[in-house]
């Protein structure tokens, strides 16, 4: 390929991705006819629903995180420790939530766990929020496992462990003071993409009818002329704030690893 | 003489034990993941009443939900190929094409936040800049008096479903095709030369086949990404385009079709959709390490 040609492909290719943010963000702007201001952002920060919403999913989003961490740390840790056999097998259980659609997966939590079945978790609100929250939990998990499982290979998992065993640490004592401090960058890494899958999830929380920020977004889209677009901004600016902190995460720990 | 007798029986106990520690993960699992799918399978094979039936799969045969498989079809193969097409012209511009070395690092950092940007925020993007009133839609008529509408483009199509799709698609293909061009030794390209092949020859003979397992493989992955994607496109076109994941959506709301077992028939399809896509990727992931490693 020549470096014209390169060039060329490139900066196509960039137009295509700049033109829709500039387009949306554009748009999210002109609310005031003739000139351009923030009156769709202000209208969109007084809707009391969109606080509501929005302060919902950032809950969802954190109580995931949490669930996430208490499931996965100490899985993978066992797994790399006791059973690396079954290594493989894990790994690709963690990555069926990107085969099986998700709206496929929550048809079924409609249907397993309705009001008259044998755990109706959909019968009450704590209940339906409950399984919300292990839907997305489902969602994050490849993404989760893949960053912790990552963060375990660096270091020595068999050989601290034994080490903490010897001074008399039980198996709580090892993941939360020894294997979690050496794998925080990842469960870092990992909690920003959960934070921001969970942030713009749509279907299940449409399907299971919990007033989530995804589910605003879409109904705003279908009601209002310029406030949709300054809550895709919004929507953005969380993904790219999610995406950089993992960089910025990530090129913190190398510098540190750098430096020992 | 315990030292002899107590190792075989602690041998025999610890696996038992050893599994406790995963039972957390394996319940989670089962509940949320294994189960609920396997209530969709079965119950496409059911009746109401529980009893056995092959008439939900047969259903699916109908015309309204054929075609609405097709155009879903249709149009994840279309994303896909221009996904991969694009991602890989600009994979292979930033790595073999003399690009700077500055610009990789933000490009791929771009592609990880623009593959993430999905669903609703991503159809208001699209609806901005490519809808009637949009940036591109309107400057084009004002400026060149060229009426995207007249011509007969309109984002709640077939192509404007694509082309926005494309924005996640082709990021995608960047961050899974550059490393496998990193991937491609030179040594076989001085090979090559040395041999007297040109430059098409030796991209046709060489390179090409070394990448085809993976770019093939990525053209299913990114293939079942688009036939999964529901929020997007509701948030796009409404009800107004009949594709599987809104008819889908149409009918766990409220039961649209008439038959609430044809809906657990749909999703069945989808599953085997996604996941004969998902098969061939991973099966051409393994072909493909064998070159690249």
């Amino acid at each position: 390929m020549t470096k014209a040609a390169s060039w060329a492909i490139l900066l196509l290719g960039l137009t295509y991705f700049i033109l829709p943010l500039v387009g949306m963000v554009e748009f999210s702007l002109s609310m005031r006819r003739g000139e351009y201001s923030f009156d769709a952002y202000a209208a969109v920060l007084a809707d009391p629903q969109f606080r509501e919403t929005f302060s919902y999913s950032v809950v969802m989003a954190l109580l995931t995180i949490v669930f996430g961490i208490l499931l996965v740390v100490p899985t993978a840790f066992w797994v790399r420790l006791k059973l690396p056999r079954l290594r493989p097998l894990v790994e690709f259980v963690t990555l069926l939530p990107l085969v099986i659609p998700a709206i496929v997966t929550v048809f079924g939590y409609i249907r397993l766990y309705n009001t008259s079945s044998w755990l109706p978790l959909t019968g009450s609100i704590f209940g339906t929020n409950l399984l919300l929250m292990f839907g997305y939990a489902m969602l994050s998990l490849p993404y989760m496992y893949r960053a912790v499982d990552t963060g375990l290979r660096t270091i020595d998992v068999a050989t601290l462990t034994e080490a903490a065993q010897s001074l008399g640490a039980g198996w709580v004592t090892i993941i939360v003071k020894l294997i979690l401090p050496n794998v925080l960058v990842a469960v870092l890494s990992g909690s920003f993409v959960t934070f921001a899958i969970v942030m713009g999830e749509f279907t299940m929380a449409a399907l299971l009818n919990r007033p989530a920020f995804g589910p605003y977004l879409q109904l705003m889209g279908a009601n209002k002329a310029y406030e949709p677009f300054a809550l895709a901004t919004i929507a953005f600016i969380i993904t790219w704030a999610c995406m950089g902190l993992i960089q910025l995460v990530t090129r913190f720990t190398k510098h540190d690893k750098a430096g020992r | 003489m315990t030292d002899v007798t107590s190792p075989p029986p602690k041998r025999r106990w610890r696996p038992s034990l050893t599994w406790l520690g995963l039972l957390p993960f394996a319940l989670f699992i089962l509940l949320f993941l294994v189960m609920p799918t396997m209530k969709i399978v079965l119950g496409a094979f059911q009746r109401a009443d529980g009893s056995f039936t092959f008439e939900n799969i047969a259903g699916l045969f109908t015309p309204s939900i054929l075609s609405s498989y097709w155009i879903s079809i249709k149009i994840s193969v279309a994303s896909s190929a221009f996904g991969c097409l694009i991602g890989f012209l600009m994979a292979a511009g930033m790595v073999l094409g003399g690009l700077p070395r500055g610009i990789r690092s933000p490009l791929m950092t771009f592609s990880g936040v623009a593959s993430n940007f999905a669903g609703v925020p991503l159809a208001f993007a699209f609806l901005a800049t490519l809808g009637p009133l949009g940036l591109v839609t309107v400057f084009l008529r004002t400026e060149f008096g060229i009426n995207l509408r007249a011509m007969g483009f309109n984002i709640l199509s077939f192509w404007g479903l694509t082309i926005t799709y494309l924005f996640f698609q082709i990021p995608l293909m960047i961050l899974i095709i550059t490393p496998a061009l990193d991937g491609l030794k030179r040594e076989w390209r001085e090979a090559a030369s040395c041999l007297g092949a040109s430059g098409p020859q030796y991209w046709r003979i060489v390179a090409l086949p070394i990448l085809f397992p993976t770019i093939l493989g990525t053209f299913a992955l990114l293939f079942a990404n688009a036939f999964g994607a529901v929020a997007t496109a509701i948030a796009l076109t409404g009800s107004s385009l009949n594709i599987v994941p809104i008819m889908l959506f149409a009918q766990i709301r409220g039961d649209v079709l008439g038959n609430p077992h044809l809906g657990y028939a749909m999703a069945f399809g989808m599953i085997l959709v996604t996941g004969l896509a998902n098969v061939i990727y991973i099966m051409l992931r393994i072909r493909s390490e064998r070159w690249l490693k």
